[in-house]
């Protein structure tokens, strides 16, 4: 792609009387040399993917590592038999959130955005909102090339890889992208758009990378909920017409810089932050021995 | 970066460097190998050693060697299905002085009792790197048609499959030499723009000092 940053996409869009959706998929187009309706209908079949998923979530899988599962599971019954604080809305949203990332450590088959560990939070706001708005699928595969166009500016300017950024790199990359498609789908414009990427990023800055015996668990899976739920928050404030007096390509610099601040210990490698507590060496220690035996 | 980098790839968890790398690993190499596969020799290295069994890379690596992709529901099942195939299989630690932390070597043998001996990293995001063929350098991708030829280091072999190659309308991306000793063994490594027939690889493998041929196609498709 060859987009300098978020502002470059909206301007882009702004000059040529388009949406921002379309100035991601015209580049795709240019750069992959492939028809328009190919593109398109690549993306619905990112969707239908993540649905298949959501849909297909087994409440008795364990994972193979931490026995992780189950939770969205918990989540969907407390949700249908109480008056939950969250709502109806945010409590489903919350839930398809741990349910993907139950699934993807219980090695079923889910969509990377932008990694697998985040897998959660894009589909969980997209699906969730597509219930409560009864929005077509074509919307929501619309919704899905905003957000890819967000996420190619945070792998190009920034970081999408918790190795290299930590955690604000994966989730809070899939937080910003789904909070720009919410946007999106609301009606909201260019500038809203950039604004609801840049508060939802900012609220996940700094976030390390620390995962639990090196699996993606924990605290991965439970990450996916906070990454959905402060992208809902960021596009209705965004939506409101608040703005962010940092612009969104700042926040992105800035999320890189952070990144190379980092040190190792919490950048994937399960040498600090949770997963050097004691808690975590005990699962670490349980699980080597497994290995050798 | 393409849009469907970012929303993409569709794979079985949890990690695309530990399961949909590892698979990629598996798939590769037994496409190198060229013909089915009757036993395989799995060894793991670094954070595929410690971490494997919670990422199920084993599986993975065994999965992508029975000709599955990383976004087959089946990976996890591929012991199994390994065994339902009469495919043996034995995991074990590979022993390598220095190496990625993702490293698995994978010592396939095929039905005719071709054995390819494969080094492959998983490099992050699913992408992987063939470090070594048969013991010799390599650094392949796999994201492009790889012919990979062992000879005997003489004149001449060189521009044998480079006019070969050329006749054909075959581009070369990408080629590299290397030689265990002077005028003993060398490997070339040719990474092209197009698919390289059949009957040329072939070819290639008749010549004279030509002692041994891979070739790695990237359709995907075993």
């Amino acid at each position: 792609m060859s987009f300098t940053g978020l502002r470059d996409i909206a301007d882009r869009a702004e000059a040529e009387k388009k949406e921002f959706w379309e100035i991601v998929l015209d580049e795709e187009v240019r750069l992959q040399k492939e028809e328009m309706p190919v593109v398109f209908e690549k993306m619905r079949g990112m969707l239908f993917a993540m649905r298949h998923a959501d849909e297909t979530y087994d409440p008795l899988a364990r994972s193979g590592g931490l026995g992780s599962g189950g939770d969205g599971e918990k989540l969907r019954a407390y949700r249908e038999t109480t008056d939950t604080l969250c709502g109806d809305f945010l409590s489903g949203v919350m839930e398809k959130a741990v349910k993907m990332g139950e699934s993807n450590a219980c090695m079923k088959r889910i969509v990377a955005a932008p990694t697998a560990g985040s897998c959660g939070v894009l589909p969980a706001v997209l699906l969730s909102y597509q219930q409560k708005r009864k929005v077509s699928d074509d919307r929501i595969v619309k919704a899905l090339f905003t957000a890819s166009g967000i996420g190619q500016v945070l792998a190009e300017n920034a970081s999408i890889s918790g190795a290299e950024g930590g955690c604000q790199a994966e989730i809070g990359s899939a937080s910003a992208m789904a909070a720009g498609a919410v946007v999106y789908l609301e009606g909201g414009d260019g500038e809203a758009i950039l604004t609801a990427a840049a508060i939802a990023l900012k609220s996940m800055l700094g976030l390390v990378c620390d995962p639990v015996a090196g699996l993606v668990e924990v605290p991965c899976i439970k990450r996916n909920v906070s990454g959905a739920v402060n992208a809902i928050t960021s596009a209705q404030m965004a939506l409101s017409g608040i703005r962010s007096r940092i612009p969104a390509d700042q926040v992105i610099d800035c999320m890189y810089k952070i990144g190379l601040a980092m040190p190792a210990a919490l950048r994937e490698t399960a040498e600090g932050g949770l997963a050097a507590t004691p808690a975590a060496r005990a699962f670490a220690e349980r699980l080597q021995t497994e290995e050798i035996t | 970066m393409g849009i469907f980098d970012i929303i993409g790839p569709v794979m079985v968890g949890p990690s695309s460097s530990h399961t949909a790398g590892a698979v990629r690993i598996g798939f590769v190499s037994r496409k190198m190998l060229g013909e089915p596969v009757q036993s395989a020799q799995i060894d793991l290295y670094g954070s595929f050693l410690a971490t494997g069994n919670g990422h199920g890379t084993r599986n993975a690596l065994l999965a992508g060697i029975l000709g599955m992709l990383p976004d087959d529901e089946r990976i996890p099942q591929s012991p199994s299905i390994a065994a339902d195939q009469k495919i043996s299989f034995t995991f074990g630690t590979a022993d390598l002085r220095s190496g990625h932390p993702n490293t698995a070597v994978l010592t396939l043998t095929g039905v005719s009792g071709r054995v390819l001996r494969v080094t492959g990293e998983s490099v992050g995001g699913g992408l992987i790197n063939i470090a070594s063929v048969d013991g010799l350098p390599a650094n392949i991708t796999g994201e492009y048609p790889t012919l990979i030829v062992h000879n005997l280091d003489q004149p001449g072999h060189v521009a044998e499959v480079t006019s070969m190659l050329s006749h054909k309308s075959v581009n070369i991306a990408a080629m590299r030499l290397y030689r265990a000793a002077r005028g003993g063994h060398a490997v070339m490594i040719l990474e092209c723009d197009q698919e390289i027939p059949a009957e040329s690889v072939a070819w290639v493998e008749h010549l004279e000092g030509v002692e041994k041929v891979t070739y790695f196609s990237t359709e995907d498709r075993i």
